[in-house]
């Protein structure tokens, strides 16, 4: 069976032309079929930009400049603004940081389901609203009939997140884009959309590519992990392997700023520096200033993936967290 | 139904506002007195008439009574024209009217379309051309849009009038000029004149709101909905952009309606602006009073209905009022 999704050397540039600088560099990964795939990394890594190009919404002056994209072994990128549009809420859902601003504030929440539902199924309006109705029911929404005539601005931040993970779920995707859905949301409603998005994902068979800078959200939820750094793959591999015996040094990085609950200290280890910005992406390996271990040939050669344990990761030393000292500096 | 008492309650506390400022006018140019009876009136005299007209009762008195002939459409009589002000005012404003009205149509009928088209198409030649021709538009004074207007279209090409209202029917309590081919011909180019500022503000006000809703994160989603391109545009991103547009919409319909004395002079249209400017050069208070009056009723009458229509498009403003 083909993966839902699968992302072959996608490259985005900052404009068209030949030394466009480029925001997202050869990134290559699959999404299994019901699969829940994590993606991290700091901002500006190019996490979101990468959900846009598969939804084929990249505004100018970001360009895809090479690479394919296939959703369930079809070929998606290149198409037509109007062929793509058959994809976009069909067969890729998209739920979107902010449910405050992410439904239009003069149409009721009713009329926005099921003109998405009527838009790509072929339903009459009696059907159309049966089904959104069932859709707000599955996702949480108590009194589903009722709400149906509520007007956004009527519902709670974590109501309206259900409301547009709904509209995610209206047509029965197979792959769902959710860039950071729970960044907006209160902590105590963060889990609540969580495990909705895990639980309709495996009641509906669907793929996630769960974009998120929150290393708890990848804990709770996803099967494998993507790493991003500086628009190229870190690493990527099982959760739970790479969550507990991280190979990359940045991911390394990552899990060690995560405070832990049972210790208090007086400062968090950060990692120093920070993330190149576009176009100014020093020579070698993209991490290498930041990295406490970097080698002449970090400085000098970009290393590709290479398989460690069950991950890959782009390092030239994989592994090995003992020799890893993030300098403990002082948080804020 | 709440809504809308408490707006109606708040347009009656402007009118009241605005009837008071009218009641001032009389008081500040002036002893109304000297006006009516002359030098050589002795001070007995004076002092009768005085009484007979109630000027010695309280402020508050005469002021009660200045609204109530207000709502029964009573203004006195003019000083120049020695008729009631009423009567002149119900003369010339069905030509203001209709002026307002056909500018304003222009004005919309244009504006709204050429706004979306811009915004739409933002590289467009069109759009690039539109843009820069409403520079002009906005830059230009309108007395000269109307001399220059007149000048092509009545002295070179001989198509249009210059001046005037052409013929008009008279329906008893409103005389129109919409209904006489020579009436029609007369009030295209005043019209255009009038409407021809208003287009290109409403043109760039609806552009400038267009792009900025094509950018806002509801329309991105719904674009990753993956609705259609008409459903996208018009339910979506106009209906968005209406509440600004009804705003300023409405604020110029009364603007036109008010001021619209210069295009009046350069046509020679028998409308209540040229009334007013005579009025103005006169000092013919209950007259100028009068117009100020119904100048605030139409302002609040407007902004009434704006604030009504928005109420319908926007669910927010609904709540926001209860």
């Amino acid at each position: 069976m083909s993966p839902a999704l699968s992302v072959n050397g996608l490259t985005v540039t900052l404009g068209r032309h030949q030394a466009a600088p480029k925001v997202i560099d050869d990134l290559s990964f699959d999404v299994g079929p019901g699969e829940i795939l994590g993606m991290v990394g700091e901002s500006g890594a190019g996490k979101s930009l990468t959900g846009q190009a598969i939804l084929g919404l990249l505004d100018p002056p970001l360009h895809m400049a090479g690479g394919r994209i296939e959703v369930a072994g079809e070929r998606i990128d290149g198409l037509s603004e109007t062929a793509m549009r058959s994809w976009r809420g069909r067969r890729i859902g998209a739920v979107f940081q902010d449910p405050m601003t992410s439904l239009n504030p003069l149409l009721t929440i009713g009329r926005q389901l099921t003109e998405t539902i009527r838009t790509h199924l072929p339903m009459n309006a009696a059907s159309a609203r049966e089904r959104a109705i069932r859709l707000l029911s599955e996702v949480g929404v108590p009194a589903p009939e009722e709400r149906m005539g509520a007007y956004p601005h009527m519902l709670s931040g974590g109501m309206r997140q259900r409301v547009v993970l709904a509209l995610a779920f209206a047509c029965d995707p197979m792959l769902v884009i959710a860039d950071e859905p729970t960044t907006a949301l209160d902590v105590s409603i963060q889990a609540q959309i969580v495990g909705l998005l895990r639980r309709m994902c495996r009641e509906r068979g669907a793929s996630v590519m769960l974009i998120t800078h929150d290393m708890g959200v990848i804990a709770e939820c996803a099967d494998r992990v993507a790493v991003l750094y500086g628009g190229r793959l870190a690493e990527i591999g099982p959760a739970d392997t790479l969550l507990r015996e991280p190979a990359h040094p940045y991911t390394q990085g990552l899990m060690a700023s995560i405070p832990d609950m049972r210790r208090r200290v007086d400062m968090l280890p950060q990692i120093p520096g920070s993330m190149p910005r576009v176009g100014g992406a020093p020579s070698g390996c993209a991490f290498h200033p930041r990295c406490s271990r970097a080698t002449a040939r970090c400085r000098a050669e970009r290393p590709d993936l290479v398989g460690h344990g069950s991950c890959l990761a782009a390092c030239w030393m994989p592994g090995d967290p003992s020799g890893f000292r993030p300098e403990a500096t002082h948080a804020g | 139904m709440v809504f809308m008492l408490i707006r109606a309650g708040q347009t009656a506390g402007v009118l009241l506002a605005a009837a008071l400022v009218s009641f001032l006018l009389f008081r500040f140019v002036g002893d109304p007195v000297n006006n009516i009876v002359g030098q050589g009136a002795s001070v007995e005299e004076r002092a009768a008439t005085r009484e007979a007209l109630g000027l010695n009762d309280p402020a508050i008195v005469q002021f009660s009574r200045f609204v109530g002939r207000a709502v029964q459409g009573e203004f006195g009589v003019s000083y120049r024209f020695s008729q009631p002000v009423a009567d002149l005012i119900g003369q010339r404003l069905p030509a203001t009217a209709e002026l307002t009205l056909a500018a304003m149509l222009v004005a919309l009928g244009l504006g709204v379309p050429l706004g979306m088209w811009t915004a739409i198409k933002p590289r467009g030649v069109l759009t690039q051309t539109l843009l820069t021709l409403s520079l002009i538009g906005v830059a230009l004074p309108t007395f000269l849009i109307g001399i220059v207007l007149i000048l092509v279209f009545s002295v070179w090409l001989g198509w249009l009038p210059a001046f005037g209202r052409g013929a008009v029917t008279n329906l008893g309590w409103w005389t129109t000029g919409l209904l006489t081919t020579s009436g029609l011909r007369a009030l295209i180019l005043p019209a255009l004149t009038l409407g021809l500022f208003q287009m290109t503000l409403i043109m760039r006000m609806v552009r400038s709101e267009m792009l900025e809703i094509l950018r806002s994160d509801h329309i991105r989603f719904s674009r990753a909905r993956g609705l259609r391109r008409p459903a996208l545009i018009y339910r979506h991103a106009f209906r968005n952009a209406l509440t600004p547009l009804v705003t300023i919409v409405g604020l110029q319909f009364g603007n036109v309606f008010a001021f619209s004395i210069v295009v009046e002079t350069v046509f020679q249209w028998p409308g209540l602006g040229l009334l007013v400017i005579q009025a103005i050069q006169f000092a013919d208070v209950p007259l100028l009073a009068a117009y100020l009056l119904l100048v605030a009723l139409t302002f609040a009458l407007i902004n009434l209905a704006v604030d009504l229509v928005n109420a319908v498009i926007d669910p927010r403003i609904r709540q926001e009022a209860l």
